[in-house]
């Protein structure tokens, strides 16, 4: 027996018994209905999916999806011009991309509620600015959707900038000495030459952030409080405290379908190439 | 018996086919070189006796063995790669020690040593690869295939890495190695001097195709296609007849007899010991002559009569 | 001039990455419960180590990491090898797929699948699933690991291996893997970090007795802030820092 085969064996079958397998069975359930002590029961129904569609959870899905954007949005406008910075860099790029990268590998909890600690009543900013009397009563900063997208920016940024980096590192500097040499200025050179040869990079890099912006959990259940309910606390919402399965399932697929179609597309435009 | 026995063997790789049905056999003991440009499958043909590619058809045969299911491992040869490919976790005597190991030999470290001496590297024997330089990672790929004695060795460009004056040296003690040790090396190379200079016998592939197999002389003086003229050396075409630069004579007088040919000097180039004449023929066409140095002078422009001698004539069907 | 403005934005969104960690960090350090400073002190960091339920979940966090790190490594390393200069289209797949799975979509799948699994096995929720489930979410990041410099890995030393005698399971244990083994030792270290770190598919999988410390620090953090949090918190950073350039260091090797 070929040996590749042998060793391909064992992730083979734990990511179709603890990958595969679960999906399949959300994907079973969403087309269920909710047992009466929280199981799930015949008979088959597409009920979960258009109870989606009330106004209540359409707006959450609507949420979701304007967050994400938002949040792209802004890891856009920050990330672009720090990456063009560090490939602009030399020697010292290697430096200013661990820069980017390291507060990225610190722990995600622990970088979410570092933001819970500098935004709540009596976090950082707050203390900052009563002790400046510039307010009398600590403004409310948490618990909003401004808190979630200063979360969701703030550790999901890299996600952009690297590959924005890649791409710009491998920008031809003959091209913007081209475009010099026929009178462009600086920022003509950024509008005219440097934005739309990177843009596959900017594509891809704002999927790479939408798709985990648009699933996001922890971060606004811990800096939205109840408040601000995102996809993933719906999904969340339903398996535990609400105990309906099968609306739950039904929320993960659409949440799943959409995550797996951004990244298809992804991978099939030309797009890939800066991912690899 | 020969040692390698090609028969009609054929390569294909998806949308090409590499190599078009090869047949060739060698004898014990020789040095022999299959010698072709780049991409005419004289590396995929070495790769197939190594056992690192399956046959699309026909066999291989080593000494009367059919080996096209063996693996590397299953043969009794040894390749030097082109890159060396040696283990950069192990030191030179590490690496020669390497292939004695997996074979259960005793006595390998003073093999070892004996192989590394044979390649005047056993100074270096505890030097990891990264401290060797080019010729000396060269030797330690060498060694490490020459003690295990096999019966064919097999060189994939081995010298196309080296800097010229290494390369003429490494040339010298390949040539001096084989010699010593007996074994029938088969080296791969695109260099015709390089072929030339080493082998008792070449064969000259193109696409895909043995076009010549023969002793340099031969394929040289007598090659057997206009093909393995043109890639051995510069030619002169006459018609359907060429002649090598060094058989083309020049004259002020048009000689008595023999083929000859009015032509005119477009430029003269000095080489230090000799002279290449380039010519425009006055019936249309390019020629050029290569000349002793001390031979009379001609310069740009005068019109001399250009002849050789018939024997010196390559013909083609 | 453009260039300056260019560099000063720059220093202002790295100062922004850096910055919440590093109040953090500093305030771990404060003598007082709140963010006016009062003097430097240790005592949060004596209260944390002296707190059971922490120490609790640092040891199951321990363990987990460890036990899913080690599997993983092994699987994902093995489907690396496996896959290169080879095509395996459903694994790589489910590789990437799994990749961008919203954890709590992983989460509740593999909560649906006990239940589903645990009518006909006398099994609860606990530390095993939780390991289950880690490795099965790692795996994606050491393959990606290992492969990346197998993609720089000369096969040709692989065929002089077996040229010279060995066999494909030793030309790949005595040439391959010792040419690869600092990847294999970063990836390592990231699963380690990745399973060390993960609250959300945790939570949905782990049992009561296998509480880990991102679940303890969540529910502190639920709670209401407390110094305690920011010294644990100030530790897990500097560790996962000293990890990742480890891990960083090994893959240029």
């Amino acid at each position: 027996m070929n040996l590749r085969r042998i060793f391909l064996f064992p992730a083979r079958v734990w990511m179709a018994l603890f990958f595969a397998a679960p999906l399949a069975i959300v994907c079973g359930y969403s087309f269920l209905t909710r047992g009466e002590y929280g199981g799930v029961e015949q008979p088959w129904t597409f009920e979960n999916f258009t109870r989606l569609a009330d106004p209540l959870y359409l707006a959450i899905l609507w949420r979701s999806v304007r967050i994400a954007a938002l949040a792209t949005g802004l890891c856009v406008a920050l990330g672009f011009p720090l990456a063009l910075f560090i490939a602009r860099a030399g020697k010292r790029r290697n430096l200013y991309l661990q820069l980017v990268l390291l507060p990225f590998w610190t722990s995600f909890l622990v970088r979410t509620y570092a933001w819970l600690f500098i935004l709540r009543d009596t976090g950082l900013v707050n203390t900052v600015l009563q002790s400046l009397h510039i307010i009398d009563a600590p403004l409310q900063l948490l618990y909003n959707e401004g808190a979630v997208l200063a979360g969701l920016v703030y550790n999901f940024l890299p996600f952009f900038v690297l590959p924005m980096y890649a791409t710009l590192e491998r920008l031809d500097p003959a091209l913007l000495e081209a475009a010099a040499d026929l009178g462009a200025r600086p920022l003509a050179t950024l509008r005219r030459v440097i934005i739309p040869v990177s843009m596959p990079g900017i594509v891809a890099g704002a999927v790479l952030v939408f798709i985990p912006c648009l699933g996001a959990y922890l971060t606004p259940d811990l800096l939205g409080g109840g408040k601000t309910v995102m996809l993933g606390n719906l999904v969340q919402n339903q398996f535990t405290t609400a105990r309906d399965w099968p609306f739950g399932s039904a929320a993960s697929l659409v949440l799943m379908l959409a995550s797996a179609l951004l990244l298809a597309g992804l991978m099939r435009s030309r797009v890939r190439k800066e991912l690899m | 018996m020969h040692v390698l026995e090609l028969r009609n063997v054929v390569k294909e790789f998806p949308g090409q086919r590499a190599v078009d049905g090869v047949t060739l056999a060698l004898e014990r003991g020789g040095f022999y070189s299959l010698l072709g440009p780049s991409g005419c499958g004289k590396t995929t043909t070495l790769r197939m006796v190594g056992g690192f590619e399956k046959p699309s058809s026909g066999d291989v045969f080593l000494n009367g063995e059919r080996v096209n299911e063996r693996k590397p491992y299953e043969r009794n040869v040894s390749t030097v790669f082109q890159s060396y490919a040696l283990f950069p976790h192990l030191t030179a005597l590490g690496n020669v020690e390497f292939g004695l190991r997996e074979r259960g030999v005793a006595g390998r470290r003073e093999r070892a040593m004996n192989a590394l001496e044979l390649v005047k590297l056993s100074a270096r024997a505890q030097r990891f690869p990264a401290a060797l330089s080019g010729g000396e990672k060269q030797r330690v790929a060498l060694a490490r295939s020459l003690v295990l004695e096999p019966q064919l060795l097999l060189l994939d460009e081995p010298l196309a890495a080296l800097d010229p004056d290494l390369r003429k040296q490494m040339r010298a003690e390949l040539k001096a190695m084989q010699r010593q040790t007996g074994i029938t090396f088969l080296l791969v190379t695109h260099d015709q001097e390089e072929a030339l200079s080493l082998s008792d016998k070449l064969a000259v592939m193109n696409s895909g195709r043995i076009e010549q197999f023969g002793t340099p002389e031969d394929v040289y003086l007598r090659p057997a296609s206009a093909f393995v003229a043109g890639f051995l050396g510069a030619v002169n075409w006459f018609g359907d007849a060429g002649v090598r630069p060094e058989a083309t004579r020049i004259a002020r007088e048009r000689p008595a007899e023999g083929p000859s040919r009015r032509a005119s000097v477009a430029s003269v180039v000095f080489l230090g010991n000799r002279v290449h004449v380039h010519m425009a023929l006055d019936e249309g066409g390019r020629a050029v002559a290569e000349l002793p140095r001390a031979q009379d002078q001609f310069r740009e422009g005068d019109a001399v009569w250009l002849h050789w001698n018939a024997a010196d004539e390559m013909r083609f069907p | 001039m453009k260039r300056h403005a260019l560099g000063i934005y720059a220093a202002c969104i790295l100062a922004f990455l850096h910055a919440p960690l590093a109040i953090l960090i500093l305030f771990s350090f404060n003598a007082g419960r709140f963010t006016i400073w009062e003097g430097f002190s240790t005592r949060w960091y004596t209260a944390a180590l002296n707190d059971p339920q922490l120490t609790e979940g640092l040891l199951n966090s321990l363990i987990i990491a460890g036990v899913a790190a080690v599997l993983s490594t092994l699987i994902g390393t093995l489907a690396a090898y496996g896959m290169w200069r080879r095509n395996a289209p459903w694994l790589s797949g489910m590789l990437y797929l799994s990749l961008v799975t919203p954890e709590v979509v992983t989460g509740v799948s593999l909560l649906a699948l006990c239940q589903w699994a645990f009518r006909f096995l006398h099994l609860r929720l606990g530390m095993h699933t939780v390991i289950v489930a880690h490795v099965a979410f790692s795996i994606a990041y050491v393959t990606i690991v290992v492969a990346a410099r197998l993609r720089n890995y000369d096969r040709s030393l692989e065929e002089a291996a077996m040229d010279l005698g060995a066999g494909e399971w030793r030309a790949f244990t005595r040439v391959t893997l010792p040419s690869i083994a600092p990847a294999v030792a970063a990836a390592g270290l990231l699963a380690l970090v990745v399973s060390f770190d993960d609250y959300v598919i945790t939570s949905l999988v782990a049992g009561v007795d296998s509480e880990t410390l991102p679940m303890v620090i969540y529910a502190m953090a639920r709670r209401g802030v407390s110094p305690v949090v920011n010294a644990v918190s100030s530790l897990i950073v500097v560790a996962f820092g000293a990890l990742i350039l480890l891990s960083e260091r090994l893959q240029e090797r």
